[in-house]
This record gives C-alpha cells, sequence and structure tokens, in this order.
C-alpha cells in the first residue's frame, strides 16, 4: 500500500458526519464494529483470569481498557493478537471475530493474524538492529516489500506516520536502542504500522515515558485511528480520557461496565466502576 | 621432623596465651564482659597471636637460612685441598659428606677428610637447631608475657587482632599475585635467554623445527633447528578442526536448549552437557588415540585415502568435543538473558519461531556468543592431554587434516620431559613456546570477556 493510499480517511463521509452531530453513545454503536469478543474465560494453569468477557470493539476508533492492575486488561489485550499461545499453560475459551471471522479458528494462521493485529508493549523493545531495519522488519518477513527502493520507500512512510521521521531521517543506520525512551515508542510504533495492520494493541505504552513524550505519543494515536482500529490499555483515566471513545472498565477478571468514555467518566452506572474513578482503590 | 615438634609447642602455647588471656580480661572486670572494651576472645586471640606468630616467623626465616650458613661454615672448615676445587666437584663433595652424615651410602669410599667433615657437618646441625629450639622459644614465651601483660579491661584488643587478620588476608591474596607474576617472570627470563642463543626471527617465522641437539659436538644434526612456524601452523589446524566440530553443535543445542526444549528435557540434558565438561582429559586423549584415530583410518583406507594414524583430523574432532560444552553452555546462558520482551516483539510482528531466532535472538546474544567461543578457542590451544596422546611428534608444515601435525603443547611436553640439562636450547625453547602460548591465551581471554562484559552493560 503506498503513501498515498494509507493516509486517506477510510471512514464513510456520512458515518463521520454522524459521529459529529449525534451524541457519542449513538455514534459509537453506529460504527462497524471490528473486533467482537463474545464469553471470553482465559485461565492461566488453575488461575481464572477472565470471566465471560463480552465486548465490541469499533473500527477506527481508540478503545480504552482500564481497571486495577491484575484484572485481566493485559491478557485479555493478547488475547486479540492470539499472543497467549506463547505462553504453555494459558487456555482461551470463547469466540473473538475480528471482522466476523473467528481468529481462533482452525484456518486462521497465526502469522498473518499477526499481521493484521499489531502490539505496541510497555516496555519500548526496539530490535538489536538499525532503525531501518527495525521498520524493515516486519514487511520483509511478510514479503512485504521487494527491493531497496521498495523497502526504503516504506521505511519512510512508516516513520513519517509514525512522527518520527524528521527525528531520525539523517541517523538510520543507528542502532534503534540508541533513541530515547520516547522515540524508542514511537520505533515500536512505526515497527508495528510498517505491516499496514487493521488493528493496533497497546499496552501501557506510556507508563515508561516522561510527560512530553506520552503527550507526543497521545497526539500520534489520535492521528493514527483515522487509519486503524486502536486498543489502548492504560492505567491513567486521565489518559483513557484523553485519547479514547470508547472505555471499558475490568475488575477481578470481569468486564464490568463498558460504553461511552464520556459517559463511563461522567455517568457511571456500577458502583465498582465509580469507586475505580473516583480513585477509592486501584 | 623435629622443627614440627617445635612448632606443636609454639602452638600449644598459644592455644594456653589464648585462655590466659581470656581469664585476664574477665578478671580486670570481675568475671563482667559488657565491663570489657572487646569480648574475651578477642582478648585472648591477642595473646595468641603474640605468642606465634613473631617466633614462628624467626623459625621460618632460620630453616631457610641455615643450609646455606651451614654449607659455607663446611666448606669453610675443608683442608685447602678442598677449598680449590670446581664449583661442581665441590657440590659433589658435599653431597658426598651429607649422605654419609645422614648415613646414606657413598658414592666412593669416604676418605678420611670427609669422614671427619661428616662429623662436623652434623655437630654444626645439632648446633643450629638447638639454637633455634632456644630462640625460637624464648620468642614465643617473650610475646605471651608481653601480650599478657598489656591486657586490661580498657585495653581495645579487637581493632589489633582484626588489623592482623586484615594483613593475613592482604598476604594471602598477594601471595596468590606473586606467584602468578613469578611464573610469568620465569618464562619471560627463560624465554630472553633462550633468544639470546636463537634469534626471534627464526623461532617466529623459521619454517624447520628440529629441537635435537646433539650432546657431542661431533654428532651429525648438532645445532637443530627452532623454526616454530610448523608447530604453530599444526596448533592452528587442529584448534580450527575443533571449533569447526564445537562451534555449530555447542550453538545448536545451546538454542535447542533455550529455545525449543521442555524444561524436563532441559533439567535432563544440562546436567549431561556438565558432565561431558567433567571427563579428565586424558580420557579423552585415549578415546581419540584408540577409537577415533584408528576408525578414521580405516574409513579413510575404505574410501581410498591414505589417512595418517595420528592425524589432526582425529584430534581436533575430540578436542572439538570436549569443548562443546563450554560452548554450549556459555551460549545458552546469553541467549537466556535476550529479554523476553525482545521475543514478544518479534511474536507480535508475525515472526515465526525461527524467524525470530535468526534475525533477533542470535543478533542480540551475538557478543555474548563471541565471547563463549573465544574462551573455548582459547581452551582448546591450551589443551595438552588429548594432542600428546593423539597427534603426532615430527613437526610437519600441512594444511592437510588427515596428515600428523604437532602442536605447540605436544612440543613443550617432549622437550621437557625425561632427563633433561636445564641450559641447552631445546629445553629453552620450550619456555619460548610457552610464552607464546601465553601471550595467545592471555589475548584471547581479555578479548572474550571485555565482550562478554560489553553485552552485559547493554541489558541489565
Ligand atoms: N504469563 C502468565 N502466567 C501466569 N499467570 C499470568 C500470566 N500473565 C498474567 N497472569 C495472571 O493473570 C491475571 C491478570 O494479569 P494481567 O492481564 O497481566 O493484568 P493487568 O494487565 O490488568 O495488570 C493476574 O492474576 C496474573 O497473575
Ligand atoms: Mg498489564
Amino acid at each position: 500500500m503506498t503513501d498515498a493510499a494509507m493516509s486517506e480517511d477510510n471512514t464513510p463521509k456520512e458515518l463521520e458526519a454522524a459521529l459529529e452531530k449525534a451524541p457519542e453513545t449513538e455514534a459509537v454503536k453506529a460504527l462497524p464494529i471490528k473486533v467482537r469478543a463474545t464469553d471470553v474465560n482465559v485461565f492461566y494453569g488453575d488461575n481464572h483470569a477472565l470471566k465471560d468477557v463480552t465486548i465490541d470493539i469499533p473500527e477506527h476508533r481508540v478503545t480504552a481498557f482500564i481497571g486495577p492492575s491484575g484484572c485481566g486488561k493485559s491478557t485479555f489485550l493478547r488475547c486479540i493478537n492470539r499472543m497467549n499461545d506463547t505462553i504453555d499453560i494459558c487456555r482461551i475459551e470463547g469466540k473473538i471475530e475480528i471482522d466476523d471471522r473467528d481468529i481462533y479458528d482452525r484456518s486462521i494462521d497465526v502469522v498473518q493474524l499477526r499481521a493484521k493485529v499489531g502490539m505496541v508493549f510497555q516496555k519500548p523493545n526496539p530490535f538489536p538492529k538499525s532503525i531501518y531495519d527495525n521498520i524493515a522488519y516486519g514487511p520483509r518477513i511478510h514479503g512485504m516489500v521487494a527491493g531497496k527502493t521498495d523497502t526504503d520507500e516504506m521505511v519512510e512512510a512508516s516513520l513519517k506516520r509514525a512522527g518520527l521521521w524528521a527525528e531520525v531521517k539523517d541517523r538510520l543506520a543507528q542502532p534503534g536502542t540508541s533513541l530515547s525512551g520516547g522515540q524508542q515508542q514511537r520505533l515500536c510504533i512505526a515497527r508495528a504500522i510498517a505491516v499496514s495492520p487493521q488493528v493496533i494493541l497497546m499496552d501501557e505504552p506510556c507508563s515508561a515515558l516522561d510527560p512530553i513524550a506520552t503527550a507526543r505519543i497521545e497526539e500520534l494515536i489520535d492521528e493514527l485511528r483515522r487509519n486503524f482500529t486502536i486498543v489502548i490499555v492504560t492505567h491513567s483515566m486521565q489518559q483513557a480520557a484523553r485519547v479514547s471513545q470508547k472505555t471499558a472498565f475490568f475488575h477481578l477478571g470481569v468486564l464490568v461496565e463498558q460504553g461511552n468514555t464520556e459517559q463511563i467518566f461522567t455517568n457511571p452506572v456500577d458502583k465498582r466502576t465509580q469507586d475505580y474513578i473516583t480513585g477509592r482503590f486501584g | 621432623m623435629n622443627s614440627l615438634i617445635l612448632v606443636a609447642v609454639l602452638l600449644l602455647l598459644s592455644a594456653i596465651g589464648y585462655q590466659f588471656g581470656r581469664k585476664r580480661a574477665l578478671a580486670g572486670t570481675g568475671g563482667e564482659i559488657r565491663g570489657l572494651h572487646s569480648l574475651p576472645g578477642y582478648y585472648g586471640a591477642y595473646v595468641a597471636l603474640w605468642c606465634a606468630l613473631p617466633a614462628l616467623l624467626v623459625i621460618a626465616i632460620w630453616l631457610s637460612a641455615q643450609g646455606g650458613i651451614v654449607d659455607s661454615l663446611l666448606i669453610a672448615g675443608l683442608p685447602a685441598s678442598a677449598q680449590t676445587l670446581s664449583t661442581g666437584e665441590l657440590s659433589l663433595l658435599l653431597s658426598d659428606i651429607r649422605n654419609l652424615a645422614s648415613g646414606d651410602i657413598t658414592s666412593r669410599t669416604p676418605s678420611p677428610m670427609v669422614l671427619a667433615a661428616a662429623e662436623r657437618y652434623n655437630d654444626l646441625r645439632s648446633t643450629g637447631f638447638a639454637a633455634m629450639v632456644v630462640v625460637g622459644l624464648a620468642l614465643g614465651m617473650a610475646g605471651f608475657f608481653f601480650g599478657w601483660r598489656a591486657i586490661n579491661p580498657e585495653f581495645r584488643a579487637r581493632p589489633r587482632v582484626e588489623r592482623i587478620v586484615h594483613w593475613a588476608l592482604i598476604v594471602a591474596s598477594a601471595i596468590a599475585i606473586l606467584t602468578t607474576i613469578g611464573i610469568v617472570m620465569s618464562l619471560l627470563f627463560e624465554s630472553i635467554r633462550f633468544f639470546s642463543r636463537v634469534s626471534p626471527v627464526e623461532f617466529l617465522f623459521g619454517l624447520n623445527w628440529s629441537p635435537q641437539t646433539a650432546l657431542r659436538a661431533e654428532q651429525v644434526g648438532s645445532t637443530g633447528a627452532f623454526g616454530a612456524v610448523p608447530i604453530f601452523a599444526g596448533t592452528f589446524l587442529i584448534t580450527i578442526i575443533a571449533m569447526l566440530v564445537a562451534v555449530p553443535v555447542g550453538l545448536f543445542s545451546a538454542i535447542y536448549m533455550a529455545e525449543y526444549a521442555s524444561p524436563r528435557f532441559r533439567a535432563i540434558i544440562k546436567p549431561i552437557l556438565e558432565i561431558l565438561a567433567g571427563i579428565p582429559t586424558v580420557v579423552y586423549g585415549f578415546f581419540a588415540a584408540l577409537t577415533i584415530a584408528p576408525f578414521f583410518r580405516g574409513f579413510g583406507e575404505s574410501i581410498g585415502l591414505d589417512v595418517a594414524s595420528e592425524s589432526a583430523l582425529a584430534a581436533g574432532v575430540v578436542m572439538g568435543i570436549m569443548i562443546i560444552p563450554f560452548v554450549s553452555s556459555l551460549s545458552d546462558d546469553v541467549i537466556n538473558a535476550v529479554p523476553q520482551s525482545l521475543r514478544d516483539g518479534s511474536f507480535a510482528m508475525g515472526a515465526t519461531h525461527s524467524e525470530t531466532i535468526r534475525q533477533v535472538i542470535i543478533p542480540a546474544a551475538l557478543p555474548g556468543i563471541v565471547g563463549s567461543v573465544l574462551l573455548a578457542t582459547s581452551r582448546a590451544i591450551g589443551e595438552t592431554m588429548i594432542v600428546v596422546m593423539a597427534a603426532g611428534l615430527a613437526s610437519n608444515l600441512t594444511a592437510n587434516p588427515l596428515e600428523a601435525v604437532t602442536t605447540v603443547t605436544v612440543q613443550i611436553v617432549t622437550l621437557l620431559v625425561g632427563d633433561q640439562e636445564f641450559d641447552s636450547s631445546k629445553t629453552l625453547a620450550a619456555f619460548a613456546l610457552g610464552l607464546v602460548l601465553f601471550v595467545i591465551t592471555l589475548c584471547l581471554n581479555v578479548i572474550a570477556l571485555s565482550v562478554v562484559r560489553k553485552y552485559r552493560e547493554k541489558y541489565d
């Protein structure tokens, strides 16, 4: 996919307009569903970590998962790109569909799934390679680029979209680890979007960063949602309120409440959500 | 033997000193430990140390000096005719006298002069010993008394005793360092002596190695040739073969253990590899000489190749097997040290396990792997027993692994085994070879360790 095609807004014009006018709750409901989870249960050995989670994740929106630590936010996020497959003791029940196809179906190749669902981790984890090779890694293993010019274009486009191009264009051959923490995290985002995924999962992407780098990433997330569906785990409620349109509150492995971000933060229905948002626990 | 009894007496004295020191300290406060500056044991130790240390030190010096002093007194007492003897004859005479004095058989029937001298020798020795006993015991008693006198409840025994312990630790580590320096120095000086006879240029670049020097001047081939290139080349060849075996096998087994093996399999296979590292090298040696070498020879014959029975191939392969555990266990450690977050990052990009290993894990672990390979190489270069048993003796400048070659370590062994005069170029050549070996392995170790350290800094 070329840079021009990628930056084009995929959201239908009418929907965008509806979003502007209608109350936020209605808008979220009206959007097409990208990821749909139904009765998901996750076990780590005997530990029942997620209980009957059912949620719809709307396309081209940012969905935030909040909740006290250990409540299963990361676990659920890792179900969406099947990263839990790498953990031997982990067992998953229920159904997760992306574009109405069950991702745990036998016919699904996990390699292709992960090309479609990118992930950014809590701690920036650039590979021990140059900045250039970090970006080119995904496209190369998926055979998405042929030849040097192709790769060059792809690297430049990805870095531009992650807002990192200006800072690194003269030092592409330097190791990824030579960048600052915030730059490393944007490199990881650029690396994820280089394979043109449809969904990007972010697990507390700013928790290791300073406020300025955090603000930079939040801006980036807001830009990226035009082209991607984003799911972000965060322990900061302010961050959830700032970047997301939909919020889901988890507690002790249970999805307690979900809905329009504004509604969750101003008018929560469940007592536990109220307590968490007003800082009574967690 | 008698000096041992003296030492035992002194130790007993200091044990008594310990008790006396304790008692005196406690007596000073009427048995109240809290009135003392230090715990009672420190007062005891203070007296015990004063009692034993000076006396033992003097005895040690006395014993090491006595032999020389007695000898020179003995020579001074010999008749004038003996005074003019050459050094060699004099030392022969002296050993005759000593043997006679201790009641052993002498090399010739003793002359009256020798008999008299033997008697004198015994006299001198017993006088010396008696003097040593007196001085030693006197010092012990004096120390005892001095230490005991100093003790009162305010006396600060603890810092003093601890300072002595502190010094003892310094002395112990100094001994370790000094012996190392001593070994290196002796290598260096003997090598310098060698290089005053054979030019370093010839040694380092000469192509002909035949160190046999004749005892008599008119003998054929009396000069000897000390061009060490064939032995360096032989060492190099065998090391290369060993690394060709050890690096792939060690690395792959490390990757398997770190990335694929189930914890249960790992728990079984790791100790087995460690057993491989614990096999004495001499066992590997006869495995090479009796099993592998004939096997290669027979196999070569069956396909029409001429394999020497002490081929470089056999020695190198067995040496490679020996160092597999070094490569695999060190590489296993560095691969395990690669952070899980890098694996997750790669999997999340949709990479398969083998792509992740090849493109992320190995590059991340590479400095550590290089370090472990260098350490293993330096082991291979210095390895002696396997090559002594399985490699050849004759120097042979060849790159053909099917022929017999010799190595630096083998040559050092053959140059020094058996009766040797420690003055000939032949024996001195062993020191020069040892020096080269030392320099090479030292460099390899320094490089390997700095590479490994640099790697550690990156991820901790
Ligand atoms: N790899 C794992 N192995 C075993 N248990 C795990 C693992 N990861 C998470 N858990 C357990 O699952 C529960 C949810 O953890 P997690 O999803 O990491 O919570 P959160 O991200 O909300 O802090 C916790 O009880 C945790 O102990
Ligand atoms: Mg988490």
